[in-house]
């Protein structure tokens, strides 16, 4: 008993002051997008001293293309999410469940294509995509990351545990394949679509190194790579990029919070569990 | 129709998008990584292709900037990796003990997963500023302040710090899960026998965790090698200062893009690729045989 009393706050301390680093940088930064410029140069304050919001407001007028840029994010990872959602589960749902000729084949370069580093393929899909003019294009980020080898894998693993008798009986009823899996399937699949929307829009809004290769026009940036030149034009106005990675991360959060179980499924679906 | 023929049929149709994505912008872009890897590869115009053999891969050995990158990039896996495996360990075995709060601590431990790399490394770089956060702590506590940013010997460290930082709440969440999945009468069993915490951890926790701790060093491993987000916004591009931030990727990244040398580039990826898989099937082997002792 005598131990216990001494590890618990060891326990404690330990989490409390690994909670108080891991939050400090995010409260900071946050606080510090409500501070004029002046008081972030002439020392440091933790709380602002002059509240203000004219951060916010000023990175619009300072950049009229940060509105195009959090369009551009939102527009480009919605239709990830939709066109992930659905193509993973399709070929996942074929994987596991129908037998056709060729199925250990393509479950087999599933595999493979998982353990393939992106590097390799970046210069040449770069090349591809620029023989398809579809460079500095929406298409050029959507379509190459419209499937998933991951989750592909995730939703097999899914479907192998899914109950047969209710596919059975939609077809009793006379519902094609095709009918069963988007009217009987995927509805009953809604916790793993769930954890696949949420890995990939998190990829998708927080990429960078895909927007930096194929976005080469400023209109056509994404939110990362508007904020990294956003930084790199007001070098010195740390309230401004601060305001702006502030809403950048909004979104992150507001999922986040949403979805958060959703969330810790993925990670430990994705976890080889 | 025959029933076979329909399955055939429905199979493939569920399958289409995932061949076409997979194989125009990944098998076929693995074969031409190849191929370019052995040209001397022109961009200007069209494309023009020059068969050079494996020239490109001898001019590694000479090219100094590939040898610094491959040197920091060691470093960097090196040190990051254990360091995020051993936080995630104990944070997810603190979180496991009997406490309260534990979902505050996770939702909090996890900011910085859902975090964008480039929010982060933002926020990094200005704490990171001469006299900015982590310096004024520093000097508050009577402790030595560094130019994190400037200083050749320090910059590729403030990425690591951050990199630990951010990554290892991911890997502690695989760990809780795993560490929910074991049974307590094996700890019942010590506690009996007379275990202490500290004990119980080292002796059950740890073997039984044994393939979670490969999958967590393989994906540590696979992702700090593929470090570019991070010494990219740091530097700026340039792998600066004095190359102390360039990386594997990085110089790839700069290669093909900046000085549109495609084939060099190419090379360089297939060698980084080359080196991970060696790099996972030797650790494989490590924890696999470690495991038939169990």
């Amino acid at each position: 008993m005598k131990k216990k009393t001494f590890t618990k706050p060891f326990v404690y301390g330990i989490l409390i002051i690994y909670a108080v680093v891991t939050f400090m940088p995010f409260l900071w930064a946050i606080l510090s997008s409500f501070k004029p410029l002046e008081e972030i140069v002439s020392g440091i304050t933790f709380f602002p001293e002059n509240f203000t919001l004219n951060n916010y407001t000023e990175i619009f007028s300072r950049e009229p293309l940060f509105l195009r840029w959090m369009f551009n994010s939102l527009f480009i990872t919605a239709f990830m999410v939709v066109l992930n959602i659905i193509f993973n589960s399709m070929a996942g749902y074929a994987l596991a469940r129908v037998k056709f000729a060729g199925r250990k084949f393509w479950f087999f370069l599933i595999l493979v294509v998982l353990m393939i580093p992106f590097q390799v393929t970046l210069i040449p899909s770069y090349l591809i995509l620029k023989a398809f003019g579809w460079l500095d294009t929406y298409q050029g980020l959507i379509i190459p990351g419209m499937v998933n080898a991951t989750f592909i894998f995730m939703m097999r693993q899914f479907f192998l545990n899914f109950p047969k008798e209710l596919e059975e009986a939609a077809q009793m009823d006379g519902l094609s394949r095709i009918g069963t899996f988007f009217k009987i399937v995927m509805p009953l699949a809604k916790p793993a679509l769930a954890a696949q929307a949420v890995f990939i829009f998190m990829s998708s809004w927080n990429d960078f190194m895909r927007p930096l290769i194929i976005m080469s026009s400023e209109e056509m940036f994404t939110l990362t790579l508007g904020l990294n030149s956003f930084k790199g034009q007001y070098i010195s106005f740390w309230n401004l990029i601060m305001a702006a990675s502030t809403l950048m991360t909004i979104p992150s959060l507001l999922i986040y919070a949403f979805f958060n179980r959703y969330f810790i499924k993925g990670v430990t679906f994705t976890g080889g569990k | 129709m025959s029933k076979g023929m329909k399955e055939g049929i429905s199979g493939y149709l569920f399958m289409t998008p995932t061949i076409f994505t997979i194989g125009v912008f990944v098998v076929i872009p693995i074969l031409y990584a190849f191929y370019l890897s052995l040209n001397d590869v022109q961009l200007l115009g069209g494309i023009g292709y020059e068969f050079i053999g494996l020239e490109n891969y001898t001019r590694t050995l000479d090219d100094t900037r590939a040898m610094i990158a491959l040197k920091n990039t060691a470093e960097y896996v090196l040190i990051v990796v254990p360091v995020q495996t051993c936080l995630a360990l104990l944070l997810a075995a603190a979180l496991n003990s009997n406490i309260r709060g534990k979902n505050a601590f996770r939702i909090i431990f996890f900011l910085p997963t859902v975090t964008s790399s480039a929010v982060l490394t933002i926020i990094f770089m200005w704490m990171y500023n001469p006299d900015g956060l982590i310096n004024t702590f520093l000097s508050f506590l009577s402790l030595p302040t560094y130019n994190w940013l400037a200083d050749p010997d320090i910059a590729l460290k403030s990425i690591m710090i951050m990199n630990i930082w951010a990554t290892a709440p991911f890997f502690m969440v695989i760990y809780l899960a795993a560490m929910q999945d074991i049974s307590d009468s094996v700890y019942e069993a010590a506690t009996i026998d007379g275990a202490n915490w500290w004990q119980k951890f080292i002796f059950i926790t740890v073997p039984i965790l044994k393939p979670v701790t490969f999958f967590v060093v393989v994906m540590g491993v696979i992702g700090t090698f593929q470090l570019f987000d991070q010494s990219y916004i740091f530097s700026g591009g340039s792998g600066g200062p004095n190359n102390s931030t360039l990386t594997v990727v990085l110089l790839i990244y700069q290669y093909a893009f900046k000085s549109l040398d495609m084939g060099y580039a190419s090379a360089l990826a297939v060698v980084l690729a080359f080196i991970i898989m060696i790099v996972t099937i030797i650790q494989k082997k490590f924890f696999g045989e470690e495991k038939l002792h169990d």
